[in-house]
């Protein structure tokens, strides 16, 4: 009996081990420990290493001088400018390139899903073949096809093709460029930015109208209009200072007017039908998701085909459609690192690359990289968390 | 598509309802037709009527109007399947395949029983045995490098050690993200945030020139090696999310029921809460390994030669297989390999879906 009571007293002075609240804060106190020593070895062998090899650290270099050059930029750049600058030339040609390349897919994309959802049957085929094919292929491999395949395979300069007044041959296309003659393009910033404002006037304006009287107003139309009516009214007001630089065939090359890389070219085409047709699986399940119901309540109202898609069904479909869609919108920017693969000098290829191999800060540059990325994301997922919250099914 | 089903009417009421419904859609059908004529009678023109068959180098192909240059591929084909792996010793490869299918195939066939012990044959037995296969430096087998890895070979490899290795991580990262330890939550949701919020490419770049500056100066890692790390990392911020869903799926009675039991958290998720999740995300599962092999091939950015990189190398760096349409018919090859492996996967995904649907409905 005694003996009984002391193995008794023994188990419960072991009870607090068996307390879920003692075991987590031992586990968690491990962890921190474990990631602390990973933490202090890492960067003592990194330190150790960088020693032993001689190389620099910290972020000095930012401010040393690039000395390379850099195909294309926004922004101006001359390799006596500092490596600082390169990073901003590559950022904003990432910027750049998902830019359009997320407007460009959305638009295929959104075709492509309404292509396959289509009454028509060889339409709708044709469309699933498109995805099919296209979203099973690597996207790296189709970038080469476009840059090897496509725009390295155009004729040379002496034999480019004429469309139009563009120009096309193995260094791109030329377009003629619109130079404008004197001070004025803060008038047309200006222009633009009253139109801006106005339009948006005028769509609160039409939407309360809609609401007390029922009666609608095209406040779409009339904002697209004004955007582009008033800088062009201001032009014309100005008198048209609008010359075009023409390309000219030199000697060798083309000179002159505005010369868009075949790289640019190879991963926007790249980017835009690889993640087209993603979208296009996005809004076709976006658009199935309705139900029924909807769309036979509305015609039962009395709703003719296009506005039962434009008032019913769109709006409800963009509630699945768009998460996922910023994902894609993500995924598109992030593959856009693949630019170092075909040579478009965006962030990865200029400061990953090129920076990297100049300097040999490792450590420094890829974190900057990885830190750009990162806070792209971010954003993203936090105008999304808003958005969310906005459009989220208001139940009673 | 709901007007296909036509049990009433005939065929012709069915294309005229289909097709040709309005003069819009008449001229949609046409201009589709059309398109589809053309592209198909391109592709056969280039890929059979005017394609190079034979030949012994690319001068075969240098004629007006060639269509594909079949003999780069045929020529090339060991390299393109194996990489630089030494011929006679080819046969290893193969023995590996074919030790991995027979534990794949009546893995992936529902009906066929004893799935554990399949699972850890392939999981336990096969990566040792498979190994030591095709590395060789046990006697009978002689050492090969892994710098003459390569091919569709080494993008099997790869995505198929990084799947395997990113499990495991998968599962603790999702267990953490779930987790009711703050801490434990907290780093778990950083690593997954931060490694799902920048592409591969840097993850890449981390792994070959970061990592080697992280370890102890005498320690050297083989490029393989760093490029596995790097991708298993990547995959397995992605697997977790696919589990996580798989996680939250679970209703909390089954949670509960195994705290009442008395089982240990290790008990509990072991036992009764993962088994169930990870059946419920297979197909999400198989959908992360498609991403994967599809982006196996930015290895090459890091100067390693899976499927895409030795062609692409064979197609710009040599000289004897120049000629106007070889990039092409090496673009063709590769973009058939993956579309065929990607394609066959996603089917069976989308099959295992069904199954797993069909199964909730009883």
């Amino acid at each position: 009996m005694a003996d009984m009571r002391s193995r008794m007293q023994a188990v419960r002075s072991l009870d607090w081990l068996y307390d879920p609240k003692t075991r987590g804060l031992i586990f968690q106190v491990a962890l921190v420990l474990a990631l602390l020593i990973l933490g202090y070895e890492i960067v003592t062998n990194t330190a150790e290493n960088l020693k032993k090899q001689n190389l620099a650290s910290g972020f000095g270099f930012l401010g040393k001088t690039a000395s390379f050059d850099i195909s294309q930029t926004l922004i101006e750049y001359r390799s006596t400018m500092s490596y600082g600058r390169a990073f901003f030339v590559g950022l904003l040609n990432t910027l750049l390139v998902s830019a359009l390349g997320i407007v460009l897919a959305t638009l295929l994309g959104f075709a492509i899903g309404l292509g396959r959802l289509s009454q028509n049957f060889i339409v709708a085929r044709l469309s699933t073949a498109y995805v099919e094919v296209v979203r099973n292929v690597p996207l790296l491999l189709q970038l080469f096809v476009w840059y090897v395949g496509v725009l390295r395979a155009m004729p040379m300069p002496q034999q480019s093709l004429a469309l139009g007044p563009a120009h096309i041959d193995v260094r791109g296309v030329h377009l003629p460029r619109a130079m404008l003659q004197g001070d004025v393009g803060w008038i047309l910033v200006v222009a633009l930015l009253c139109g801006l404002a106005w339009a948006l006037v005028l769509a609160r304006w039409a939407r309360r109208r809609q609401i007390e009287t029922g009666q609608t107003f095209p406040a779409a139309a009339a904002g697209l209009g004004l955007l582009t009516g008033l800088p062009l009214l201001a032009l014309v007001l100005l008198g048209m200072p609008v010359g075009l630089d023409y390309p000219h065939l030199g000697r060798y090359n083309f000179e002159g007017g505005l010369t868009i890389e075949p790289e640019f070219l190879a991963l926007l085409a790249g980017l835009t039908f690889y993640t087209a047709a993603f979208i296009a699986e996005i809004v076709r399940s976006g658009i199935e998701a309705v139900p029924r119901g909807q769309k036979e309540a509305a015609a039962a109202l009395g709703l003719r085909p296009w506005q039962v898609q434009r008032l019913v069904v769109i709006p409800q479909a963009m509630r699945v459609i768009i998460p996922p869609l910023t994902n894609q919108y993500l995924n598109l920017t992030k593959n856009s690192s693949l630019a170092v693969a075909i040579g478009y000098p965006d962030l990865v290829s200029v400061f990953a690359g090129t920076v990297l191999n100049q300097t040999n800060q490792a450590v420094e540059v890829i974190l900057i990289t990885m830190g750009v990325y990162l806070a792209i994301s971010l954003a993203t997922a936090l105008a999304m968390n808003w958005f969310n919250a906005r459009m989220a099914l208001v139940e009673r | 598509m709901a007007t296909r089903h036509h049990s009433h009417g005939t065929h012709v009421d069915w294309v005229k309802a289909n097709l040709f419904s309005s003069w819009g859609n008449a001229a949609l059908t046409l201009l589709s037709l059309a398109a589809i004529a053309v592209l198909f009678w391109q592709a056969l023109d280039w890929a059979l009527l005017s394609a190079v068959l034979t030949g012994k180098d690319g001068s075969a192909c240098v004629k007006p109007g060639a269509g594909a240059c079949w003999p780069f591929i045929t020529h090339k084909l060991g390299l393109f399947m194996y990489g630089r792996y030494p011929a006679p010793e080819r046969w290893r490869i193969d023995l590996t395949y074919a030790l991995a299918l027979a534990g794949l195939v009546p893995l992936m066939i529902p009906r066929v029983p004893g799935k554990l012990w399949l699972s850890l044959y392939l999981l336990g037995a096969f990566p040792l045995i498979g190994f030591l296969l095709v590395r060789g430096g046990v006697p009978g087998l002689p050492y090969v490098p892994t710098e003459l890895w390569g091919g569709l070979f080494l993008t099997l490899v790869v995505a198929s050690v990084g799947i395997t290795a990113s499990f495991p991580i998968g599962i603790l990262l999702a267990l953490g993200r779930r987790s009711e330890l703050p801490i434990v939550r907290w780093a778990s949701i950083a690593f997954i945030e931060f490694v799902r919020g920048v592409p591969l490419v840097t993850v890449l770049f981390m792994s070959s020139v970061m990592l080697p500056l992280f370890l102890p100066p005498d320690v050297t890692f083989d490029k393989l090696l760093r490029a596995l790390i790097g991708v298993a990392l990547f995959s397995a911020a992605y697997l977790a999310e696919v589990i996580r869903g798989g996680l939250q799926a679970i209703p909390r009675g089954q949670y509960e029921a195994a705290d009442a039991l008395g089982l240990s958290y290790a008990q509990k998720m072991g036992f009764i809460v993962l088994p169930q999740a990870v059946k419920l995300v297979i197909p999400g599962i198989v959908n992360s390994f498609i991403s994967l092999f599809k982006d196996t091939s930015l290895v090459l950015i890091i100067g390693l030669f899976d499927l895409l990189g030795i062609v692409q190398q064979s197609i710009s760096a040599d000289a004897k297989w120049f000629s106007p349409q070889t990039a092409a018919t090496g673009y063709v090859f590769a973009g058939a390999v993956f579309w065929i492996f990607c394609f066959g996967m996603s089917r069976y995904s989308a099959f295992l879906e069904r199954l797993l649907a069909g199964g909730d409905k009883r």
